[in-house]
């Protein structure tokens, strides 16, 4: 298993104190450029990316189309779009109709990334009570991405995590605790 | 298991369609482009790329629906409502200083903004004197948009996008529901001018002081997009204001150093002609 070339976070309800936790090990220096695909609710709409550059001394960046992707950023999909990836690995956006009443649509990424990255793809799927997310999962792993999920049992909200875990043949199960050492193990992949 | 459309064989569909149809999309961004066509490839079941690619050549009216299909008509009326705020604000103003206004809405799809766009105008006293023209490469879409029939559903949240967009009157004032669909008043179908326009191949037809084109140009790729840019530039008088979706930018275009961005809000104001 060598390096991945880009991790996608997705999360719905319950997802952003875990990404609130797993910010700090993430620094400038971090060779996976990552990419957040969060829905969200128009609480925190306005001052998420705030909220987040709070929590780590990485670059926070919303999307923007066009813009080629590279590590040492934490890319945050903007609210009411799509983030879709280019062959050429540059991020576009996408006004179409919600997937699974969600847009951005996690599983719309997945999939779309799993085009592109094939093998050196890793997507995590975090707490949610919503089954996006799943499908582009099961998609990426067919075409030789690495699987991760946070476990269901540590998730505030388990429907979305429980539903990979039933559907896809997930490669790595962690509990919501051991999310921050995993994300930092990416760093020195493949382990031990 | 469902066939992927891979890459390559999008771009031979892409070739297919320019030389046999004239239509050229080859400079669509192609992820988007590519989701689109598997949607329509999957909907329509077809067994294989070859099927598909035989049928798209051989029968012009599955190419309409393939045009219909492929371009995203997601919209709604007075989307974005601080937009719509600095507008009456901060533009609507100055157009009011010109004898006739002339306006662009380049990709209006079915049509939503150009109604709140009569809308706000007709509030400030402008509306008798003002001309709307919404394009779409997608003739279906400006059927619907001639119309002005839209579902009765979508009212309360084009309301309450009204209200935070500085509107002070009663929005439902604006149509008349029937059942399951509202029909917008004669008063503001009036001075619209709907017509089929496809930004890469068809050139300026007027000049505006206002163009409106709002979440069409992220689909297009870098080089397609300058070329937009420039029928924009070439239509818009100066100090005429272009106003694009909340994601774009002039910023990397080759016009950007010609004009000014108003406010926080994605509106440029032409402030040198082309030299």
């Amino acid at each position: 298993m060598r390096r991945p070339k880009l991790m996608i976070i997705g999360g719905s309800a319950g997802s952003l104190q875990v990404i609130l936790g797993i910010l700090p090990v993430i620094h400038p220096e971090f060779p996976v450029p990552i990419l957040i695909i969060l829905h969200r609710n128009s609480v925190f709409e306005s001052n998420l990316e705030e909220l987040l550059a709070s929590r780590t001394q990485a670059l926070i960046k919303e999307v923007e189309e066009k813009e080629p992707i590279l590590p040492g950023a934490i890319y945050i999909a903007p609210a009411d779009y799509h983030v879709l990836i280019e062959a050429d690995h540059t991020f576009s956006l996408d006004y179409s109709e919600r997937v699974n009443f969600s847009r951005p649509s996690i599983d719309v990424t997945f999939r779309c990334a799993g085009d592109v990255y094939g093998a050196d793809l890793i997507c995590l799927l975090l707490s949610g009570g919503n089954a996006d997310g799943v499908e582009g999962l099961q998609y990426v792993k067919g075409r030789g991405g690495i699987v991760v999920v946070q476990d269901p049992a540590t998730a505030e909200v388990s429907y979305m995590p429980q539903h990979a875990v039933n559907q896809v043949a997930v490669d790595f199960l962690v509990p919501a605790e051991d999310l921050p050492a995993f994300l930092k193990g990416l760093a020195t992949w493949p382990p031990a | 298991m469902i066939t992927s459309i891979r890459y390559e064989e999008l771009d031979i569909l892409l070739n297919d369609l320019f030389t046999r149809y004239g239509y050229d999309f080859t400079e669509y961004s192609r992820a988007s482009l590519q989701r689109r066509v598997q949607r329509l490839f999957t909907l329509d079941k077809f067994p294989s790329f070859a099927e598909f690619r035989h049928r798209l050549q051989n029968d012009p009216l599955y190419f309409r629906r393939f045009v219909e299909e492929i371009t995203v008509n997601v919209t709604e009326m007075l989307r974005d409502p601080s937009f719509y705020r600095t507008l009456r604000t901060s533009i609507l103003p100055v157009l009011a200083t010109y004898p006739f206004i002339r306006i662009w809405h380049a990709g209006c799809s079915t049509g939503e903004e150009v109604y709140s766009m009569a809308i706000i105008l007709k509030e400030a006293g402008l509306l008798h004197k003002s001309l709307l023209y919404g394009t779409d490469i997608n003739p279906l879409v400006i059927e619907k948009a001639r119309k002005g029939i839209f579902p009765v559903s979508q009212m309360q949240k084009y309301s309450e996008n009204y209200i935070q967009s500085g509107g002070i009157q009663d929005f439902s004032a604006y149509y008349t529901a029937n059942y399951h669909l509202a029909k917008f008043d004669t008063s503001l179908t009036g001075k619209m001018i709907f017509s089929t326009h496809n930004l890469v191949s068809d050139s300026s037809f007027n000049e505006f002081q206002l163009i409106l084109c709002r979440n069409v140009l992220i689909y297009f790729e870098r080089n397609l997009q300058s070329k937009v840019f420039k029928i924009f530039d070439y239509s818009l008088e100066n100090f005429g204001y272009l106003a694009l979706g909340s994601k774009e930018s002039l910023r990397f275009s080759p016009i950007a150093d010609r004009y000014r961005q108003i406010g926080k809000e994605k509106i440029w104001r032409k402030v040198h002609e082309a030299t």
